[in-house]
């Protein structure tokens, strides 16, 4: 029993991901119409953003001590963090201890400002065009910007730990009398994500601004016809489905070291997720994610492997296939879309 | 009609010399141009860097190349010498390969068999290179490995790990100086014994790819033979990031012990799952969990940050050795680059120094001479104590190091510390062994 509580909850954990990176694709596809395979690249920015704010967190200043030697037997440059010389070593370690969390101030602008860029000056280029050329552009782009990221940070993974405070486990199942031993900071990254979900519904729901975006993803033309700039709107969704999920890389970074690589990683996977909630579905974005997580832990349990070989390879896309041929517009896909 | 009158005597003088005149060239020709595979024929020999340059391992493939570069750069007579001043041979006088001043190119295996085999073919069939060597994977090793014995050239192994590069897919052509999953095994056992005792429950999770394979198989084998007992093995996708469901089920399975065969990329985000569902702080069985990394990378531990500290694994060198030959090799890279070289960029520069050594003491590039000269070679002074290149299946046996996560690291480099240096007579092992049955060396091929 135990075991099963706990592939659940890895499972919400990894549908948090799954569902945070869709959940911004359906906006931009829903709003724009535009296939966006640079998604995952949006993602694995956001987590190098948390990589950048920590480096500049640990600038230092260099003094040489004598007594200590280097691998080559010169004097050691020792390295103090100007953070820690200015706050003190107490406050200043605290600073950088909270890189991660200090992190999400640090990608907002940054990310609604790459989605910005992004969709003026070259996504908007390709609204008219066909979606295999809108795939292909965005993909090239995804492949340049992980090929840039890698430029200046490396191969390897790079590691990005969570504060102290939020590091360890927490015993779930105490209240219950039982020992569900389970992540702090992965607790953390759910109840994050349903933040953040539960923020763009919201914005959507109650806003002005939310309504008239929701009305031109449903008529585009009336609702330009009555005087409004959806466009200028619709760029501005853009820019808040990536700073989505350039969070959801932020906070993702402990949970995993982040490489240039991860984006692509995510992306196959969140398409699929798209597609098995419906095109365009907000909420069929969320709830799929999340199915899928959990499907795809269950699916890595030793009792479920030792029936199915390797079924934890493929139970992702056996379950898309199974639900889109009896579904074929997903959970809760609309009728109409990318059916034309 | 003509009349022709042949004698006895008239036929075999005429097929005397006609079968001379056929043989002569042949033998004056023994040794010349179409002799070998591209046999260098100018003042200048090319060798093949082949690394990945892009992929998950660029950064081990970017440090493999600078290790390259020096090995060229000593071989040419440049720098300090590097090791080639501690080598016990002493045939390498610094003037290039045979008096031909040492050319490279470069290819990029992106840590894909078919993408290594295509730069290696490249290198061989356009730019002339008559040694291929390189890489840091052994699906790559051993795809290139088949390469090279086809096309006649020699392959000198970088970082590959895996029991089947030089067991049941060695070739005649290929050389290995890195060590392997059976060796791991060999040097770890005993170290575990001392640390955890006789009575552990191990659970394996492996990357799901030869190399896992065969280091599960060693370090099962290694455990099981101390008194462990292994109570699962678990294979996991090579592309796998998130390896938390993984983790999960370790928590129950009643064992007190994890290994992890894993490399690179996985081994940062398993070893850092494992941590953060707080395996080691549980208590199992009565004892405290501990996980084991029995393949160490320090460029790859680095990305696990603090949580390989305490931990331990094997690994073929480590820059802090203080032999003579690791000290030399060491000023030389840290002097050049800035920072102390990798076990890829040692076992890379070696290979390197130890097949223009072989070339010198042969007299001839030809990879039949080259192979030869190799085998059984004894040698000192590279930075691993007194080596064999092994004659049946071009193995190296040496010392291996046993390591741990060091608890309070000086610098960004010093993340391990060396526990025990495992003489090479506890990890040597018969050629006919189970592990590394089933393959054939074969003959040695010149090519042309």
């Amino acid at each position: 029993m135990d075991a099963i509580l706990l592939q659940i909850l890895n499972g919400l954990d990894k549908g948090s991901a799954y569902a945070l990176i869709a959940l911004g694709l359906t906006l931009i596809f829903g709003t724009l119409g535009v296939v966006n395979f640079a998604h995952g690249a949006l993602f694995m920015i956001g987590a190098f953003c948390a990589v950048t704010l920590q480096r500049i967190l640990n600038l230092s200043f260099e003094l040489v001590d004598e007594t200590q030697k280097d691998f080559l037997g010169n004097p050691l440059k020792v390295k103090t963090p100007y953070v820690e010389a200015w706050f003190g070593p107490d406050i200043g370690g605290s600073i950088i201890d909270w890189a991660v969390p200090l992190a999400i101030l640090f990608a907002i602008p940054i990310m609604i400002g790459v989605g910005y860029v992004m969709e003026r000056g070259l996504i908007k280029h390709f609204y008219k065009r066909p979606h295999a050329d809108q795939i292909l552009v965005t993909f090239g782009l995804a492949i340049v910007l992980q090929e840039v990221v890698k430029y200046f940070y490396g191969a390897n993974p790079i590691q990005t730990p969570a504060p102290d405070a939020l590091n360890g486990v927490v015993n779930l199942g105490a209240a219950i009398g039982m020992d569900i031993v389970y992540p702090v900071w992965r607790v953390v990254y759910f109840f994050f994500a349903v933040l953040i979900i539960g923020g763009i519904f919201s914005f959507l729901q109650f806003t002005t601004f939310g309504m008239v975006v929701r009305a031109g993803m449903a008529d585009r033309e009336t609702v330009g016809l009555l005087g409004i700039n959806i466009d200028r709107r619709f760029t501005i969704m853009f820019g808040i489905a990536a700073a989505v999920a350039g969070l959801a890389g932020v906070m993702y970074t402990p949970i995993n070291s982040p490489n240039y690589h991860m984006g692509m990683d995510f992306l196959v996977l969140s398409f699929v997720v798209v597609v098995v909630g419906g095109m365009g579905s907000l909420p069929g974005a969320v709830l799929a994610g999340f199915l899928l997580g959990v499907l795809e832990s269950f699916a890595s349990m030793n009792e479920v492997k030792s029936l199915l070989p390797g079924i934890d390879q493929i139970i992702i896309y056996v379950v898309a296939i199974i639900i889109l041929l009896t579904r074929p517009r997903g959970l809760m896909g609309r009728k109409g879309v990318m059916e034309e | 009609m003509s009349n022709f009158n042949a004698s006895r005597r008239r036929v075999l003088k005429t097929g005397a010399i006609a079968g001379a005149g056929v043989a002569l060239p042949t033998i004056f020709t023994a040794s010349s141009a179409a002799a070998f595979t591209n046999e260098p024929t100018g003042g200048t020999v090319t060798l093949g860097f082949n690394v990945p340059q892009t992929g998950p391992y660029a950064d081990e493939g970017a440090d493999e190349l600078r290790a390259y570069e020096l090995a060229v750069e000593h071989l040419n007579g440049g720098g300090d010498g590097g090791m080639m001043n501690t080598f016990s041979s002493k045939a390498l006088q610094g003037n290039g390969i045979l008096g031909k001043k040492v050319e490279y190119v470069t290819g990029d295996t992106q840590t894909k068999s078919d993408a290594a085999r295509a730069s290696a073919k490249s290198m061989i069939e356009k730019d002339g290179a008559v040694m291929i060597t390189g890489g840091s994977s052994s699906g790559v090793a051993i795809a290139v490995q088949g390469l090279c014995q086809e096309a006649g050239v020699i392959f000198m192994a970088g970082l590959t790990h895996s029991n089947d590069t030089t067991g049941k897919d060695k070739k005649a052509n290929g050389f290995r100086h890195f060590f392997n999953g059976y060796m791991s095994g060999a040097a770890l056992a005993p170290v575990l014994k001392n640390l955890y005792g006789t009575d552990r429950v191990a659970y394996h999770l492996t990357a799901d790819y030869t190399w896992g394979w065969t280091q599960e198989e060693s370090i099962a084998a290694a455990t099981e033979a101390l008194g462990w007992q292994t109570v699962n093995k678990v294979r996991t996708p090579l592309a796998a990031t998130d390896f938390s469901s993984y983790i999960a089920p370790v928590l129950n399975s009643g064992a007190d012990v994890l290994v992890l065969n894993h490399y690179g990329g996985n081994m940062v985000n398993s070893l850092t799952n494992a941590v953060q569902f707080g395996l080691r702080e549980k208590v199992v069985n009565g004892k405290n969990f501990e996980i084991v990394v029995p393949l160490y990378s320090r460029l790859m531990a680095k990305g696990a940050g603090e949580n390989v500290k305490g931990i331990h694994g094997s690994t073929n060198w480590h820059w802090t050795l203080q032999d003579e030959g690791s000290m030399a090799f060491v000023k030389s890279f840290g002097t050049k680059y800035g920072f102390p070289p990798s076990q890829a960029a040692h076992t890379c520069y070696v290979q390197t120094l130890l097949y223009a050594d072989a070339v010198e003491r042969a007299g001839s590039f030809n990879p039949c001479a080259v192979a030869e000269s190799l085998e059984g070679f004894e040698f000192d002074g590279m930075g691993n104590g007194p080596t064999l290149y092994r004659a049946e299946d071009h193995q190296c046996f040496k010392d291996v190091l046993v390591v741990r996560g060091k608890e309070n690291p000086t610098s960004e480099f010093d993340l391990l510390e060396v526990v025990e240096v495992t003489p090479r007579a506890q990890v040597e092992y018969a050629p006919d062994h189970p592990m590394f049955a089933g393959g054939n060396l074969g003959a040695c091929n010149p090519g042309a």
